[in-house]
C-alpha cells in the first residue's frame, strides 16, 4: 500500500497556425478551398463592421444594450464554420458573427437588441437556439440536445458557446460532466476573452488553462490561438469529426480578447489598462487573416463596401418594423391561453382602446348565484 | 399512490417513444420512493436514465431534450433540492416558448415529492408550490390521491407546456384507491368539487384534501353544516371559475395548504374570490396554512401543518361571522 503517483497521461494541446506577424505553419494549414477562405474573411468583416454599426445605433438610441464582439471574430467564425446546417448551434449572448453565419438575418438581431421578442425566433428549419443571457445556463441544453440527437439516431453535432466567466458557473461543470458520462456529440467553445466584465481571468480561475478543465470530466480539451481563424477552424473541425464519429465531446478554449466594452453599458477604462488593449490590437484576428489572403492573392476588392451595403439594407428593414403590438405579450406563454391570461389580455385591450381601468373580475360572477350580503338567509 | 404513478409512466412510455425518464436513482433503484420501479428493466437505460447527481443539469439537459422534441419526465428526489435547478426551470423551461416566439417549447414534466408527515429531515418536508405557481409559463399540479395522481400525470406528460408535478410523500403509501386499468387523464387547470354543500367552501389540494374532507365530516356530524370541498388539483393556472362558483353559492370560504401563509396559494385564491364574487361573501376568506417559518423539524410538525381540528375551528369562526 504505497503512496503512488497516478501519472495520468493527460495533456493539453495548444494550436496556432497563423500568428499575429502573419507567419504560417504550412504543415498545419487546413486545406480550405479559396471560396471558403473568402467566405470566412467576409463573415469576419461583416461581424466587425456590424459591431461598429451597432455601437453607433446604440449610442443613437435606436437599439438598446448589447454585447459587442470586436476582437472575437476568428473564435466565432473558425468554430461555427465547421458545422453543417443540420448541426445545432447554442449561443450565449456575444456570438453575432456566428449567428449571422448560421442564418439569423441581421435585422432580426437588431430587433432582438431593440427590445422585440420577435428577434429571438429562429426560422422553422434553423437548428439554432436563441440568445441565452444567464451565464453558462445554455450548456446543459446543448448536452440535452446532443443526447436527444443520439437517442433518435440523428447524425447531428451540437456546438455551444460561452466565455471564460462561465467556466466558474456550476452549469458549466455539470454540463461537461453529463456530456462526459453520456458520451454525447457536443463541442464546447469557450471564447476566453480575458475579462468577465471587470474580473480578469486570473481572478476567475487558478487553472493554467481553461482547456484542462475538460480532463477532469474525461474529455479532451485543447487551447487554440483564438485570434487565428485557421487554428480555431482546425480544432473545431477535428472536434466536430470526433463527435460525428461517436467519439464524444470536446472542449476548445479559444484564447482571444474583448477589444471593446463588455456591453454598451460598460466602461472598461475603469478596470483595465489601455496598454493591454493596445497590445491585443496588435493581434487583431482580421489584420493577420487579411494579410494571409493577400499573400494568397485571395483578397477581393470592395468587401468592406459590400458588407456595409448589406448592413445598411438590414438597418433599413429593421427600422421599417411596425411598432410592437402590446397585446402580443400574451401569445407565447402557454400553448393555449388559459382563462386568466385571456382576461388580462381583454383588460389590456380595453385599456388601450378606451383607457378603462383593469377589470375588477378575473372571472364573471356565476349566474344564479346567491343574492348580495344582507339579503340572503343564512343558517346562523 | 406510488403504483398509480408508476402505471401512468409505464402506459405513457408504451404509448410514446419520445417519453423518457431521468433523475437520480430512477433506474436500477426505481427511485427512492419506487415510483419508477422496474421501468429501466422494461425500457432500457437510454430511456430511463440514472443521471449524475446534479439537479441543474437534470433539468437543463431535459430542457435540451425537450427543445429537440423529446418529452422528458424528470424526477427531483425531494422538492427541497429543487432550488439547485430553479434557474433552469424559471429561466428556461418556463420561457423557451416565449423566448423563441413559439419556435421551441418544453414539453416536460418535473416530478418532485413534497410535504410533511413522514418524519423526515430538513429539505425533505417542505411544501413550496408557491414558487412555481408564480412563474408564467409553468403549470403546477398536485394530485390528492392515486386516481388523480395517475390521471394527472398522464395529462402532464401529454401537455405541451412544462408541468411541475408535486407528489405528497404522506400519500405515497397511505392513499389507496381503485383506479381503472385503462389509461385515463384529467384536464390540467380544472378543479373538482368532491363534496357538495351550501354553507361553506373548503379549498384544498394534495395531502390537505384529506384534512378538508375529514373537517367537512366533522362539521356535518357536529354542526349540521353542509360543505363544498374543492380539490384544486392544479395550482396554476388556477381554476378560478370553480372556486368562485362554489363561494358564490356558499358565501364563505376556508383555504387550506401546507405551504407558508404569506404570498401562498391561499392569498391568490382569496383575491380571486374577492374579484369574482365579492358581493356574495358573507365572511372574510380564512386561510389555514403552515406558518411563515422555513423548517420546524418533525418533533414540532403537528403544530405547523394544518390538521382537522384547526380547519374545523376556522370554519366555525367563518360560519359565525
Amino acid at each position: 500500500m504505497p503512496r503512488l503517483i497516478l501519472e495520468p497521461r493527460f495533456h493539453v494541446e495548444y494550436l496556432s497556425i497563423l500568428d499575429s506577424e502573419g507567419n504560417l505553419d504550412a504543415s498545419l494549414e487546413p486545406k480550405l478551398p479559396p471560396g471558403d477562405l473568402k467566405a470566412l474573411y467576409r463573415a469576419m468583416v461583416l461581424g466587425r463592421r456590424l459591431d461598429e454599426r451597432m455601437v453607433r445605433l446604440q449610442r443613437q438610441g435606436r437599439i438598446g444594450t448589447f454585447a459587442p464582439i470586436k476582437g472575437q471574430e476568428a473564435s466565432q467564425m473558425g468554430s461555427v464554420f465547421a458545422l453543417r446546417p443540420t448541426d445545432w448551434m447554442v449561443p450565449s449572448f456575444r456570438e453575432t458573427a456566428a449567428m449571422i453565419w448560421r442564418g439569423w438575418p441581421i435585422e432580426k438581431i437588431l430587433l432582438f437588441f431593440a427590445g422585440y421578442v420577435e428577434g429571438g425566433q429562429p426560422a422553422p428549419d434553423q437548428h439554432d437556439l436563441p440568445i441565452t443571457i444567464p451565464v453558462g445556463t445554455q450548456l446543459p441544453h446543448a448536452v440535452g440536445l446532443a443526447y436527444a440527437a443520439q437517442y433518435r439516431g440523428d447524425d447531428a453535432v451540437v456546438m455551444a458557446y460561452f466565455g471564460d466567466g462561465a467556466t466558474s458557473e456550476g452549469d458549466f461543470h455539470e454540463a461537461l460532466n453529463f456530456a462526459g458520462v453520456w458520451h454525447v456529440p457536443v463541442v464546447f467553445i469557450c471564447q476566453n476573452n480575458q475579462w468577465a466584465i471587470s474580473v480578469p481571468l486570473k481572478k476567475q480561475t487558478h487553472s493554467k488553462t481553461i482547456a484542462q478543465k475538460a480532463l477532469a470530466y474525461g474529455l479532451p480539451g485543447i487551447q487554440v490561438d483564438g485570434n487565428d481563424v485557421l487554428a480555431v477552424y482546425v480544432a473545431a473541425r477535428e472536434a466536430v469529426e470526433r463527435a460525428h464519429a461517436g467519439e464524444g465531446p470536446t472542449l476548445i478554449e479559444c484564447v482571444t480578447y474583448r477589444l471593446g466594452v463588455h456591453t454598451t453599458a460598460d466602461d472598461p477604462t475603469k478596470y483595465r489598462a489601455q496598454e493591454e488593449v493596445a497590445a491585443w490590437e496588435q493581434k487583431d484576428p482580421l489584420t493577420r487573416f487579411r494579410a494571409h489572403l493577400e499573400k494568397k492573392d485571395l483578397l477581393e476588392d470592395g468587401v468592406e463596401q459590400r458588407v456595409d451595403e448589406e448592413i445598411a439594407e438590414a438597418v433599413r428593414r429593421f427600422e421599417a418594423t411596425p411598432p410592437a403590438d402590446p397585446l402580443a405579450v400574451f401569445d407565447h406563454v402557454y400553448a393555449e391561453m388559459p382563462p386568466h391570461l385571456r382576461a388580462q389580455r381583454e383588460d389590456l385591450a380595453r385599456w388601450l382602446r378606451e383607457g378603462a381601468a383593469p377589470g375588477p373580475a378575473a372571472t364573471p360572477t356565476p349566474p344564479g348565484a346567491t343574492p348580495m350580503r344582507g339579503q340572503r338567509l343564512t343558517r346562523r | 399512490m406510488v403504483k398509480a404513478l408508476n402505471l401512468a409512466l409505464l402506459q405513457e412510455m408504451e404509448r410514446d417513444p419520445d417519453v423518457l425518464i431521468l433523475g437520480e436513482d430512477v433506474g436500477v433503484d426505481g427511485g427512492v420512493f419506487r415510483v419508477t420501479d422496474d421501468l429501466q428493466r422494461k425500457f432500457g437505460s437510454q430511456r430511463v436514465i440514472d443521471s449524475p447527481l446534479a439537479e441543474a443539469a437534470i433539468i437543463g439537459t431535459a430542457v435540451g431534450m425537450a427543445l429537440y422534441g423529446l418529452k422528458p419526465v424528470c424526477e427531483i428526489q425531494f422538492s427541497g433540492f429543487a432550488f439547485q435547478c430553479f434557474h433552469q426551470i424559471e429561466n428556461h423551461a418556463a420561457r423557451y416558448r416565449m423566448r423563441s416566439q413559439g419556435r421551441f417549447h418544453c414539453q416536460m414534466v418535473i416530478r418532485m415529492p413534497y410535504g410533511g408527515g413522514v418524519r423526515a429531515l430538513e429539505h425533505h418536508t417542505e411544501s413550496e408550490e408557491q414558487f412555481y405557481a408564480h412563474v408564467p409559463g409553468l403549470k403546477m399540479v398536485i394530485p390528492s390521491g392515486p386516481r388523480t395522481a395517475r390521471a394527472l400525470l398522464t395529462s402532464a406528460i401529454r401537455d405541451p407546456d412544462p408541468v411541475i408535478f408535486f407528489e405528497s410523500k404522506a400519500l405515497y403509501h397511505a392513499a389507496k384507491e381503485e383506479i381503472p386499468e385503462e389509461s385515463e387523464s384529467f384536464p390540467i387547470g380544472r378543479a373538482q368539487v368532491v363534496r357538495e354543500g351550501r354553507d361553506l367552501t373548503l379549498v384544498a389540494y394534495g395531502a390537505m384534501l384529506r384534512v378538508a374532507r375529514e373537517a367537512a365530516d366533522v362539521l356535518q356530524a357536529e354542526d349540521g353544516v353542509e360543505t363544498d370541498v374543492v380539490d384544486l388539483l392544479t395550482i396554476a393556472p388556477l381554476d378560478r371559475e370553480t372556486i368562485v362558483t362554489s363561494v358564490g353559492k356558499t358565501g364563505r370560504a376556508v383555504v387550506i395548504h401546507e405551504a407558508p401563509k404569506s404570498f401562498g396559494p391561499g392569498a391568490e385564491i382569496a383575491a380571486s374570490i374577492m374579484e369574482g364574487t365579492f358581493l356574495h361573501l358573507e365572511a372574510p376568506v380564512r386561510r389555514v396554512t403552515a406558518h411563515d417559518v422555513s423548517f420546524v423539524g418533525f418533533a414540532r410538525e403537528k403544530a405547523n401543518v394544518p390538521d382537522v381540528a384547526r380547519v374545523v375551528a376556522a370554519a366555525r369562526e367563518t360560519l359565525a361571522f
